[in-house]
């Protein structure tokens, strides 16, 4: 399943910081994050909870950027 | 300017001035310490904030972390040996400066872009039993009527039951020319009804619609990263990492045999102001963003920055004929008469009443070329013969239309015709008449698109073709594209374009109006389709889809993608020369933090605004 998040960051680097730690979280087969558009989209695992693992890719993406945001 | 940036600039005007103002303050010693922290503080407690939690979460090389040693470093050097304070706080005050524009920049040409596309409807006129209701486009159903009033945007795809108006496509295609419509018409979402109030039964749902398509389709297409990007991001993450190393190792190792450390822990810190790779990693997206945005305003939606990026390398270019190069109308080119008793519009009068009834292309161009076919003379007894033509009785002649064939079976003498296109005999009572010949017209702009495509860099054109050698030999010729293949069936369209595909070196885009060309389209390294507005399928298929059937526009898009591809080559090597300059430099001691801080800032904000320069289309 894929779904797209608004997200808020300011720089571009961050930008791709964020899509590492993405892709990194355990529920997450793939993370695109669009700076200029400024939208994560994320393609699941089968059978997650998208809520719980959001919430995680949210923590691990606020540990490597602390003024980022995503809209849940 | 959002509240942030409207902060972020008060702190750094704040800042700037205290720190002028210090310069002319005499203070010495721990007071002046004091003094000058202050702005150092005003300008820079985010970013020290930022630093102690990339501490926290033991990330070594974020760039807060990066910025607060260097300058900490730079303020503890200048006590060391009670200098100038001022580095210190220029390295933060611009480091801040350059985050400032940067997001300011941005910003501004996310809003240039959501505003050039400014197709997508905001509401829709619902005629109830109570009058018209407003409401959400997203809400109406499929069939249901809407009112369209002067000067709103159609909402939803569908077909006219009542008025007259003209329609401004401009925002749909970067066409200027407005379209009639009246009932009966169909009509797209994204266009503007200029002047008179249309009722529309809506054929689509919203989001099914082409205002929503085209704007689904441009905002994805940045996040299909270009191979400049990974690159980019794949540098962003060795770069760092590899300068901070040097750093470190020019901190310590060169002291060990001069002992001269000061000297050389303000030579590493050089190297941590220039650790950021900022400049290049926000230049690229934006460039192909800036580039995306402005094809789009001029009718030409590219899918993504990967296709850009191909598009501009393009080597080979394959076209379609029918519908890409010439128009796929077919009109009377010629009428020759036989002899002197039956003139050419007599000819063509009475050809045109044999099709009278007929569907075929060609009947429809020759009712077209007698305008008003339908007259007083008796049309009779018509009868069509496959693959032979058409026979009637008009005004008790019996009248037969069609090909040699036909014409041998009747046993009239007919004449081959010196013109190429497709040749309709005509016999009477048995006689032969004449002939009429049909030929499928170039697009208006179709030479100059070729000759464009030659100039911007296209080293081969192929045009493909089922239709007969003469024709695709006299097209091929007028155009000036030396390579052709006719006589193709669709099928082997696909085979004849993988053997091109394989002989050639460079990148191979073809172009087809994407109606029976979609194997091919995704076949090629860039498909690209022609007059798709409204045509799903083709947007489905293609990854440069070209709004209206303007052969100009190919030569266009690669114009553009070309230009995009040369800004992101010269901010990469801009980006980069800078940066390793002044790191050599600052190693040998010829560079000092000012240099840094134009390697960092200066360089980010040269390479934003450079950038920029995509979104603006050259005529």
């Amino acid at each position: 399943m894929k779904k797209t998040y608004k997200i808020d960051v300011d720089c571009a680097n961050c930008a791709n910081l964020m899509e590492t730690e993405a892709k990194k979280t355990s529920g997450v087969k793939d993370a695109v994050v669009n700076f200029m558009t400024l939208k994560m989209k994320v393609e699941f695992d089968d059978g997650v909870d998208v809520r719980e693992v959001m919430e995680r890719v949210r923590e691990n993406c606020k540990r490597v950027e602390k003024d980022c945001e995503i809209f849940l | 300017m959002n509240a942030k940036q409207k902060k972020n600039l008060a702190r750094i005007i704040i800042a700037a001035v205290l720190l002028i103002a210090l310069n002319f303050v005499e203070i010495s010693g721990v007071t002046r310490f004091i003094f000058y922290l202050v702005p150092y503080l005003i300008v820079g407690y985010d970013i020290l904030f930022k630093a102690l939690h990339g501490l926290k979460n033991l990330r070594a090389l974020d760039e807060s972390l990066l910025m607060t040693i260097a300058t900490v470093g730079a303020f503890a050097l200048a006590i060391h040996d009670d200098g100038d304070y001022n580095e210190a706080i220029a390295v933060m005050l611009f480091y801040q400066i350059g985050e400032w524009f940067q997001s300011y920049a941005v910003g501004r040409s996310r809003k240039n872009i959501s505003e050039l596309m400014d197709i997508r409807p905001d509401f829709a006129n619902v005629e109830t039993a109570g009058g018209i209701v407003r409401v959400d486009p997203d809400e109406v159903e499929v069939g249901t009527e809407i009112v369209v009033q002067p000067g709103e945007k159609i909402p939803i795809d569908g077909v006219v039951v009542e008025g007259n108006s003209t329609l401004n496509t401009i925002a749909l295609t970067g066409e200027s020319l407005p379209r009639e419509v009246g009932e009966g018409s169909e009509v797209i979402s994204g266009c503007i009804n200029l002047n008179g109030v249309l009722k529309i039964r809506t054929t689509k749902e919203f989001g099914e619609s082409t205002a929503s398509k085209i704007l689904e389709l441009v905002e994805d297409a940045s996040s299909r990263k270009s191979k400049s990007e990974d690159f980019i991001a794949k540098f962003a993450r060795i770069y760092t990492p590899a300068v901070v190393g040097c750093a470190l190792a020019l901190a310590i190792i060169p002291p060990i045999f001069t002992g001269d450390f000061g000297t050389w822990i303000y030579r590493a810190l050089i190297f941590l102001v220039i650790s950021c790779p900022c400049a290049l990693v926000i230049s690229i997206p934006l460039s192909f963003f800036a580039g995306i945005g402005g094809a789009s305003r001029e009718g030409i939606l590219i899918k993504g920055s990967n296709f850009l990026e191909t598009l501009s390398k393009v080597q080979t270019v394959v076209m379609d004929k029918t519908g890409t190069l010439t128009q796929g109308i077919f009109e009377v080119d010629a009428v020759h008469s036989k002899n002197l008793h039956f003139d050419a519009e007599k000819l063509l009068h009475l050809a045109a009443h044999v099709e009278r009834y007929s569907t075929h292309p060609i009947a429809n161009s020759l009712r077209k070329a007698y305008p008003n076919e339908r007259d007083d003379c008796t049309v009779e007894n018509v009868e069509e013969i496959a693959g032979r033509g058409i026979r009637a009785t008009i005004n008790g002649q019996v009248v037969c239309v069609g090909n040699e064939k036909f014409m041998d079976e009747l046993g009239a003498a007919w004449k081959a015709c010196y013109k190429v296109g497709t040749v309709i005999h005509v016999a009477v009572n048995g006689e032969y008449a004449g002939h009429v010949v049909i030929s499928d017209a170039l697009k208006p702009h179709a030479k100059k698109s070729v000759a464009d495509m030659k100039i911007s860099g296209v080293e081969k054109i192929f045009m493909l073709t089922g239709d007969s050698e003469k024709i695709a030999s006299k097209v091929a010729a007028e155009l000036g594209i030396e390579n052709y293949r006719s006589e193709l069936l669709p099928a082997d369209k696909v085979t004849e374009f993988e053997k091109i595909l394989s002989a050639s070196t460079g990148k191979v885009a073809f172009v087809g109006d994407g109606i029976n060309d979609a194997p091919v389209l995704s076949r090629a390294d860039v498909g690209i389709a022609m007059g798709a507005l409204g045509s799903d399928a083709a947007i489905e298929a293609a990854d440069v889809v070209l709004m209206d059937d303007d052969p100009l526009k190919i030569s266009r898009a690669i114009k553009i993608s070309r230009r995009c591809l040369a800004i992101v080559k010269q901010n990469i090597c801009f980006a980069v020369g800078v940066k390793f300059a002044c790191l050599i430099l600052g190693a040998v001691g010829l560079a000092n933090m000012w240099a840094a801080i134009f390697a960092d800032v200066g360089v980010m904000i040269l390479a934003v605004l450079n950038a920029i320069r995509t979104l603006v289309i050259p005529k």
